[in-house]
């Protein structure tokens, strides 16, 4: 918890976004299910079709990361073949193409190319991006091109900036300014003392001087122990006041963290870790979570589409086959048994009945990062509740944020209506009754 | 209002001005739950110590949640998304087109379907109100035989040993059904008869229109019910039919009614309508001219009415009629607008219906305003019903099947049957509860909830409906449809791929069948419409004259028994949403009551619905119920409303009431529900009836509602009477509307202004709203004796206001009864009124109820104190205080199982809060619905749409009266309508923004203007088309 208030700052920056949730231009249903991919044989001078120039290469590398990458690398294996020189391994571009658009209709067709890399990939089928024109389709060929190219070293560069929430950055030069006065002070204090300092010393020489009674003379040369100083009225008064003050402030700071579940993390049944898919694989969150731009519900991923690929992929290892064990998976058929049972996970983000959260809303129409609210969901090998979730903290996000009304024309006229009444500002969530009650309790 | 000297009142009481009214109409809440305040120190001290260790507990750790995802998620379920499926509501011979809303594979709200010609996407609070029975606790779980739970293999190879057996014999079997809309459910029955050739199916109805149909098949030579079309009538005459209640088809009835109705400033017609009865019914509350007759003069009335119009038709004149106010008018305006009037009865008689129909052969109705296309609504036989209870009295019935049907309940000769069923062989039922008649059978083989069933419908000849399952049965129960198939020995029995085979080889025309499919599925609807048969009158009018004469002799005191709007046949009795529905006229809920004009009972001091019992003598039969002083009555005559006096129905229903269909008898073959009354006599015991009719009033504001007359409303620049203004501190004679005065500055909507428009013109009070609205926002029911003490919790209540010219010169009980005789109605559904300088407001003093940027009076619950200022200072008296925790507790489970039992809690709607004891609730003008609007329309990008936000009353409002929509948006249908003018802001540039807004349609007014609050609800006055003499 940040030591300066309850609220954890929540600017979004665009920069330090990880790359992965970077773009939301392809629609769900895209993401629905596992993909494999060609292979072999080149055809030479079908690559001089590729674009190679830079605005397609990344327009190809948006859309490679929105679509591809959940399954697929440039240069490893991963879900799915790694596609360096697929444009000249595959039997042809066209085939590349009709491979993306529906690859189970090529298999079907006894495509012999196809239905070896089919059988290679145990039967996993790669999803249909059926609405995916050529020019699309071309621009990630020439981004794979592109990374082929390059070779593997840069291509698997780690995903650079991973924590989103500006804590270290958030309070730059106000934190400097408390700090220079704060040591000015200091000083001053110190030659405060230093200064009195002198005077005790001098106004003790002056009375010397004069005659003073012995007990005068006493009050005088009086020494400063502990045993006087611990029963000086001043110093009781001010360790009663402090215990007083910081009991008081501990008392208040229970009473407000009542209910509040900040830094939850139980253990699961699954030892599923966010660092390894979302960290290290850079899949998708909206692979998973496939609610999350369509409604309230984020949704926590049904089994099947954990069995997307763990048909394939790490099987032997214990935790996998618990997922087996719910789907009642028969590895044979590649099917789903009769005896399923649902895993039970334990909920960490708990808003109380009253209040009214819609995924969609935030992270569809408003652009919010999934780690504004959620924190470097990425690096957590076991989840835990980043945010306070209080209304605090929600209110003060709904000061802060603009609303995204970029290219949505629902806001068209109310962007109209700010500029015109409020010149020169942004406009705030709670410019549009981001405060109101009854955006969130009904 | 200084031209018009009517006044408006809710009760007598209020009439009267009574003293307990008003001291009760001061007091916001009724009386507070008695509660010993006299805390000890003790207490004090056991308090603290709790409060110690309850924060203490607070601080430990939270209790684990679990979320359990799906194993294998279905593609097209979205946790927190709604889907919608179109499906059918049957009911019997009762229908409406459906599309139901499905949370996470729930049904929680159903809708109308605006795909159906026939409902036109209209309900009615039976159909709103059917979702909570498919989660009643009393259903069965399992198939029974013989009193104990078996399996379906078990109860199948007994059942069709024991069908064999009988078929061997050559015993007779008998199938008896309600009125079957399924075409594929008659196959079944078809192939049934085919393995079982000695089977006959026997069809009744609750309240059937048997004598419609014999007299259809005198005059027409079919027995068929017609398509009426009450848009089409510019002067509808109906004798004690309620079509908007209990008609053939009350929602088809509704719409088209209402579009009749429907007045602008572009369309300044419409339909005038007389009515002749004995109760006020709900259809008699909506006519412009009303005239009280006895049960047995509506023959008479019949009579008299065609020989006015045979004279001037130049017909010879029959049998011998009766005079009645208005009936001459009423035969004038039919004959002045022959070929666009309609005719109807409510009479089960076909000599009664046979004069109706000679009345509109002679008006030219056919073709125009009945259509020939048959109906297929009520087909139930009375006759074949009344000689199969006596076959199996007489121990000639082998075995007996009853198809989702009680008639050990709902027929006249109940009794009668149980008594036969004891010789009857084999007995098997297959409702989905144990009800009364089920738990005589040996056998019940429990079918589906509607919602859990495929089938399928045809109301009307050629229009077809689909019904799907929007959830998993949630019991073990199976199709009826299937039930019959294995029993008939089928190999296919899915009545699924039945259905889809017999639609496939009935309907479908080739192309892509799957596509074709789907498409029928997402529709819910198949129309395929012919043309309509020719009608041609050839019935015997003057037989039928003379067994009126010979049937009907009237008695001093008459009875007639009639289905009300709230628990309707009784077959879903056991539906709290009903039970605390208010019934549209007496308001009564909870109760069962018998209706008297209050000069019969004038020493009956009704006030706050205290009274006592009565007991009256019928066919040697007694009945002892509270009796209910209703104005507007036929003096001499008594109201007993059906659906009450269950024993078997569940824990909500049960024990309520009396039973009065054993007072129906044969009358000229068919039943009829009224008849004399020999014994009327009252006891001196008390009774108070539950009735909502004087809660939250208005302390005399006799504005609150305004009307006029048609002649008036057509003038030009006609102008409502009332137009409050207020003198400002300028000079005595510069006078503003009082909404153009304000303390504050008001606030700006820039992006949405949310308002509502509700036309009192086509209102007809049917209260789907109520149930819908409270299906939609999770408001809790309180039962019978919170409703007494003034607690109910309904967000949306419909003022209803009888109105009289007739002024009582002092306040006593007998002016009362001069007023009361024969008083118009009006209806007035009343909600938050989302004011924006809302009295509400200003007095919380925790800032829990505050005003949004689009409009809206927004309630906090969860900031709520319960101070109940508020409601104390809420003109309208539309906030409602949790005086209990309603849910969880088992006090409530009774009236309140939505809430009380896991089963009721899956019909919960997700999206709105359950509320707790202590805090203040109201209408959110459906917040959670408005949110997501927005919401849809933010992920597409683009603005939102006028129509896309929709409110739980406005969806339910099968007449369109409740309009609600952005009034800054100019293309909208509410702007539109109300014409809604923005006013000038200090710079005097029109300003869209700005709170103040004028409406400039000239109907459109908001109620307690004058108090200056700003609602954003406008009301559009009731016009009536009557005579201004006479209004």
């Amino acid at each position: 918890m940040p030591p300066d208030s309850r609220f954890v700052p929540l600017e979004v920056k665009p920069d330090t976004t990880p790359i992965m949730i970077k773009h939301f231009t392809s629609s769900l249903s895209k993401f629905l299910s596992v993909v494999t991919l060609f292979f072999l044989i080149s055809f030479t001078g079908q690559s001089q079709s590729i674009p190679e120039d830079a605005a397609s290469i990344s327009a190809g590398q948006t859309l490679f990361n929105g679509n591809c990458k959940s399954c697929h690398k440039v240069h490893q294996q991963s879900v799915g073949p790694a596609l360096k020189n697929v444009y000249e391994r595959a039997p042809s571009i066209d085939w590349i193409k009709g491979w993306i658009r529906n690859s189970a209709k090529v298999v079907a067709s006894g495509d012999e190319y196809g239905v070896k890399i089919f059988e290679e990939y145990k039967k996993s089928q790669m999803t249909a991006f059926t609405n995916f024109s050529d020019e699309q389709i071309m621009n990630i060929l020439a981004y794979i091109q592109a990374e082929t190219k390059k070779g593997p070293d840069t291509a698997t560069a780690p995903a650079t900036g991973a924590p989103a929430a500006g804590a270290e950055t958030g309070g730059g030069l106000p934190a400097n300014y408390l700090n220079v006065i704060l040591i000015g002070m200091v000083l001053i204090l110190v030659l405060l003392v230093i200064i009195l300092g002198f005077l005790i010393s001098s106004l003790k020489r002056f009375l010397d001087q004069k005659n003073l009674s012995e007990e005068d003379r006493e009050v005088v040369h009086s020494p400063i122990t502990a045993s006087t100083i611990s029963r000086s009225r001043g110093f009781i008064f001010i360790v009663t006041f402090l215990v007083a003050a910081l009991g008081f402030k501990a008392v208040i700071n229970g009473l407000y963290s009542v209910g509040i579940q900040q830094g939850y993390a139980p253990k699961q049944p699954i030892a599923f870790s966010h660092k390894l898919h979302a960290g290290d694989y850079e899949i998708d969150c909206k692979y998973c979570h496939t609610g999350v731009m369509k409604g309230k519900s984020a949704t926590i991923p049904s089994v099947n589409i954990c069995m997307n690929c763990h048909r394939a992929v790490k099987t032997e290892s214990p935790q996998i086959q618990k997922i087996w064990q719910a789907a009642d998976w028969n590895a044979e058929t590649l099917s789903f048994g009769p005896n399923q049972k649902p895993i039970e996970w334990v909920r960490i983000h708990n808003l109380p009945d009253l209040a009214y959260f819609n995924h969609a809303q935030h992270v569809n129409v408003g652009g919010v990062a999934c780690q504004t609210c959620h924190g470097p969901i990425e690096t957590m090998d076991v989840v835990r509740q980043y945010s306070l979730l209080t209304m605090g903290w929600c209110i003060d996000c709904h000061r802060k944020t603009d609303i995204n009304s970029k290219g949505n024309a629902y806001y068209d006229r109310l962007v109209e209506l700010h500029n015109s009444s409020k010149p020169g500002t942004n406009m705030k969530v709670e410019d549009n009754g981001g405060l109101e009650c009854s955006k969130c309790h009904y | 209002m200084e031209e018009s000297k009517k006044i408006y009142w809710k009760g007598l009481e209020q009439l009267t001005n009574d003293s307990e009214f008003v001291k009760h109409a001061d007091n916001e809440f009724g009386q507070a739950p008695e509660e010993n305040l006299g805390h000890s120190r003790r207490d004090f001290l056991k308090m603290m110590g709790f409060g110690m260790s309850a924060v203490a507990l607070a601080a430990c750790e939270a209790p684990i949640r679990k979320a359990i995802p799906y194993v294998n998620k279905p593609v097209d379920v979205d946790p927190s998304i709604a889907n919608y499926y179109a499906s059918t509501y049957t009911n019997g011979g009762d229908y409406c087109s459906i599309v139901v809303k499905v949370r996470e594979g729930r049904p929680i709200k159903i809708d109308g379907n605006s795909l159906s010609s026939v409902t036109k996407g209209g309900t009615s609070a039976q159909v709103e109100a059917s979702v909570l029975s498919l989660y009643d606790n009393s259903r069965l779980r399992a198939p029974k035989a013989f009193n104990s739970k078996t399996t379906w293999e078990n109860l199948d190879k007994q059942i069709i040993e024991k069908l064999g057996t009988v078929a061997v014999s050559g015993g007779k079997i008998v199938i008896v059904s309600n009125t079957i809309l399924s075409p594929s459910t008659k196959t079944t029955i078809e192939k049934f008869n085919a393995k079982y050739p000695s089977t006959q199916h026997v069809v009744y109805d609750q309240v059937s229109a048997y004598g419609m149909l014999k007299a259809n098949e005198e005059s027409f030579g079919t027995a068929m019910i017609p398509s009426y079309d009450f848009s089409k009538a510019n002067v509808i005459v109906s004798i004690a039919s309620d079509f908007l209640t209990s008609g053939v088809s009350p929602i088809e009835a509704t719409k088209q009614y209402a579009q009749g109705r429907e007045v602008g400033e572009e369309k300044k017609e419409m339909s005038r309508h007389y009515q002749f009865e004995t109760i006020l019914s709900l259809t008699g509350a909506n006519a412009d001219y009303r005239s009280q007759i006895k049960p047995s003069e509506e023959g008479a009335v019949a009579i008299e009415l065609y020989n006015l119009i045979a004279a001037k038709a130049g017909r010879a004149s029959v049998g011998k009629g009766v005079s009645k106010p208005y009936l001459e008018n009423a035969a004038n305006d039919l004959w002045a607008s022959r070929g666009k009037a309609l005719v109807v009865a409510g009479s089960n008689d076909k000599a009664v219906q046979v004069i109706v129909n000679g009345i509109n052969d002679m008006l030219g109705s056919y073709g125009s305003t009945i259509l020939g296309t048959p109906v297929n609504f009520r087909q139930g036989n009375d006759e074949a019903m009344a000689n199969f209870v006596k076959e199996a009295q007489a121990g000639s019935v082998a075995a007996v099947i009853f198809y989702n049907c009680n008639p050990v309940y709902d027929h006249p000769m109940g009794a009668e049957l149980a008594e036969g069923l004891k010789k009857v062989g084999v007995k098997i039922a297959t409702a989905y509860k144990e009800d009364e008649t089920g738990s005589l059978a040996d056998f019940i083989a429990p079918d589906h909830h509607y919602l859990e069933a495929w089938n399928d419908a045809e109301p009307k000849k050629g229009y077809y409906s689909i019904a799907q399952p929007a959830i998993t049965p949630i019991f073990k129960s199976r199709a009826a449809q299937e039930s019959l198939l294995v029993w008939a020995g089928e190999t296919n029995v899915d009545y699924f791929e039945v259905l889809k085979n017999n639609w496939k080889n009935w309907f479908f025309t080739g192309g892509n069948f799957q596509a074709w499919w789907d498409k029928c599925l997402y529709d819910g609807v198949l129309e395929n419409p012919g043309a309509g048969a020719t009608l041609s009158f050839g019935g015997n009018v003057s037989a039928a004259a003379d067994a009126i004469a010979v049937n009907y002799k009237t008695a001093e005191w008459e009875f007639v028994a009639y289905e009300n709007g709230t628990v309707g046949n009784g077959s879903q009795a056991n539906n709290p949403l009903l039970q605390e529905l208010p019934d549209p006229i007496t308001k009564a809920v909870w109760d069962h009551y018998v209706t008297v004009s209050a000069k019969d009972v004038s020493d009956i001091d009704f006030r706050e619905a205290k009274t006592v019992y009565a007991t009256l003598g019928i066919n040697g039969k007694e009945v002892r119920l509270p009796i209910l002083v209703q104005p507007g009555q036929t003096p001499g005559t008594i109201g007993i409303p059906l659906g009450y006096g269950r024993t078997k129905a569940g824990k909500v229903a049960d024990g309520i009431g009396v039973n009065i269909y054993p007072f129906a008898t044969l009358v000229n073959g068919s039943l009829s529900f009224s008849g004399a009354v020999t014994k009327f006599e009252k006891s001196s015991e008390t009774y108070q009836i539950a009735t909502t009719q004087t809660h939250h009033t208005y302390m005399g504001r006799q504005t609150v509602i305004q009307e006029t007359v048609l002649s008036e409303f057509q003038e030009k620049d006609w102008k409502r009477e009332y137009q409050p203004e207020v003198t400002t501190w300028r000079d005595k004679d510069h006078k503003v509307k009082p909404g153009e005065l304000s303390m504050w500055k008001g606030h700006h909507y820039n992006n949405h202004h949310w308002g509502m428009a509700i036309d009192l013109n086509t209102c007809t009070g049917c209260a789907a709203c109520v149930v819908a609205c409270n299906v939609e926002n999770n408001v809790s029911l309180v039962g019978r004796q919170e409703v007494i003490n003034r607690r109910e919790m309904h967000w949306l209540r419909i003022d209803r206001y009888y109105s009289s010219a007739v002024q009582p010169e002092s306040w006593s009980w007998k002016q009362a009864e001069a007023a009361a005789e024969n008083p118009e109605v009006v209806f007035q559904p009343m909600l938050c009124q989302h004011c924006n300088n809302a009295p509400c407001e200003t007095v919380c003093p925790v800032a829990a109820t505050t005003h949004s940027t689009e409009g809206l009076n927004q309630m906090a619950y969860n900031r709520c104190i319960g101070t109940r200022y508020c409601a104390n200072n809420c003109p309208y008296k539309v906030r409602r205080f949790n005086w209990f925790k309603y849910h969880d507790n088992e006090q409530f489970a009774q009236s309140n199982p939505a809430m009380n039992t896991d089963l009721g809690k899956m019909v919960l709607n997700p999206d709105v809060t359950v509320r707790s004891r202590g805090v203040m609730e109201k209408c959110s003008f459906c917040v959670q619905r408005i949110q997501n609007g927005k919401l849809g329309a933010k992920k597409e990008r683009r603005p939102l749409q006028d129509g896309e936000v929709v409110t739980a009353c406005q969806a339910a409002c099968s007449t369109g009266a409740i309009v609600f929509g952005d009034i800054n948006n100019p293309e909208s249908k509410i702007s539109k309508l109300l014409k809604i003018r923005p006013t000038k802001n200090e710079k005097d540039e029109e300003d869209i923004t700005r709170v103040d807004k004028i409406a400039e349609n000239p109907r459109a007014y908001q109620v307690l203007e004058e108090i200056g609050v700003k609602p954003n609800i406008w009301y559009l006055a009731k016009v009536r088309n009557k005579s201004k003499a006479e209004a």
